[in-house]
Order: structure tokens, then C-alpha cells, then sequence
């Protein structure tokens, strides 16, 4: 099958992670992974963004190809309630790192560290974001360890299970499937 | 045209991910309004491809005749 431009998107998540590393600002770039998705879901109905443009969804798709086990993953893994509650659970998690971000737009210091699974520091020494407001540099803490959490989550799975097992239970998968329900459901009662 | 003696089956708990639109040879399977994927079973062989990758693992190939 011929390629097309949004098979190489891989390399966009690529990017990401390098620039991160680079400059932590480059962390708010990866709110273009969120509102795309939710965007098409909300206005056209679908889950194109996952089927077609997941840069992360290629990228463990490509690497597992290598590194999976491609063994079938546990029931409970697609669930209602094991995505919902993930689903949840990570919402909460967003919703502390905006709750952190607003302390720090109130005054607090800003924390420079980016905290992996929710409770590793990662010893990097992070370039310096002194040219933006405090409450900025913050978000893009904070939303960078979002990021780089969901994405281990991801790779383990892909190791464990099938390469795209984060796909099972990504929450803005579990959401925009969400959306496109309530969607449907609406269309059909008219 | 002669039909395959089995054909893929998706199941309930389909995520809608995807993944098996990627390798099926025939593009026999589309995602139906983002919730499910769908399969046209008048181009599905049955090879297999999209259960294999299917990362919920909600995809079962089946007799063409269980389904009808």
C-alpha cells in the first residue's frame, strides 16, 4: 500500500520528545495532541486522529513490530470500567497539574522538575525558562511529565502485549470514543 | 464471485483505534462513526491480519456461515 504524508506523523512524536528535552517550553506543543483529537470528534463525529494521524499510536506500532511480545492482552485492559477509571484517574492527574500551575500564577515557586509516573523525578538539568511567566514554564512541567508518563505506560504495554495496547486504554481514545457515542446516539434519536 | 469460507468478526468492546484498518489487504474494514470498526464481509477473505494486530484482541475470524 502506497504511504501518505500521515504515515510519517511518527516522527512529529519524535520531534516532540527531542525538543522537550531541549527546551521544556516545547512541552505545550503536545496540546495539539489533545485538542486535535477532541476537536474531530466533537465536530465531525470520528476517531480519525487515532485511525489515521497518532504520531504515538505509529511510533508503537513501528517499535513493536521489534520489541512485542504480541501477546493478546488481559480482558480487563478493554473494559468499560478499567478505561473509564483510567480515564478518570488521568483527568484527576491533569487536573492537579493545573491546580499546580494556577498556585504558581498565584505566587507559589515555580518546580523545575518533570515527575515520571507520578512520583520519579527525572534527574535532567532542564534548560532555563526564565523568559516566560513562571505559571508557563510550570504548565509545561507538569504537562511534559503528562506526556512522558502516558508514553512509558505505552511502551510497556507494547512490550507485554500487542504494539498499540496503549490505543486499548489511551484516555483520549476512551474520551473522543466517548464523544462519538453520545454523537451517534443523538443522530439516531433525531 | 466466490466468498471466502471465513470472515473476520469484531467484537462488542472494540476501541476504534484503527489498527486493523492499517493491515487489512482488501480495506475491508472501516470505523463506523468512530465507535466501532465495521467489516464489509463481501471483501473480507478471512487471512487473519486484523485479529492478530488487534491490540483489545476483540477480532475473531469466523465460518461465513456461523455469521449468516
Amino acid at each position: 500500500m502506497k504511504r501518505k504524508w500521515y504515515d510519517y506523523l511518527w516522527i512529529a512524536e519524535l520531534l516532540y520528545w527531542v525538543l522537550g528535552v531541549c527546551n521544556i517550553l516545547f512541552a505545550w506543543l503536545g496540546m495539539v495532541f489533545f485538542c486535535i483529537p477532541l476537536l474531530m470528534a466533537i465536530v465531525g463525529g470520528n476517531k480519525t486522529y487515532c485511525n489515521r494521524f497518532c504520531g504515538r499510536g505509529q511510533l508503537l506500532g513501528l517499535l513493536g513490530s521489534k520489541f512485542s511480545r504480541n501477546a493478546p492482552p488481559p480482558r480487563f485492559l478493554r473494559s468499560r470500567w478499567f478505561r473509564g477509571g483510567f480515564l478518570a484517574f488521568f483527568m484527576v492527574m491533569f487536573g492537579l497539574m493545573l491546580r499546580s500551575t494556577y498556585m504558581v500564577f498565584s505566587g507559589a515557586p515555580l518546580r523545575q522538575s518533570v515527575t515520571l509516573l507520578w512520583t520519579f523525578k527525572l534527574p535532567w538539568q532542564w534548560a532555563e525558562v526564565g523568559m516566560v511567566a513562571p505559571w508557563v514554564a510550570q504548565f509545561a512541567f507538569g504537562f511534559f511529565g503528562v506526556m512522558m508518563t502516558s508514553t512509558v505506560l505505552g511502551l510497556l504495554t507494547m512490550v507485554l502485549f500487542r504494539p498499540r495496547s496503549w490505543c486499548v486504554y489511551c484516555p483520549m481514545g476512551t474520551m473522543t470514543q466517548g464523544i462519538c457515542k453520545l454523537k451517534q446516539g443523538k443522530e439516531d434519536v433525531q | 464471485m466466490t466468498l471466502s469460507p471465513r470472515l473476520a468478526q469484531i467484537g462488542k468492546e472494540c476501541v476504534a483505534c484503527g489498527s486493523c484498518l492499517r493491515v487489512c489487504p482488501r480495506g475491508a474494514i472501516h470505523i463506523a462513526s468512530g465507535v466501532t470498526a465495521q467489516v464489509n464481509s463481501d471483501a473480507c477473505v478471512g487471512c487473519g491480519r486484523c485479529a492478530k494486530i488487534c491490540p483489545a484482541d476483540v477480532i475473531t475470524i469466523v465460518q461465513r456461515r456461523a455469521v449468516k
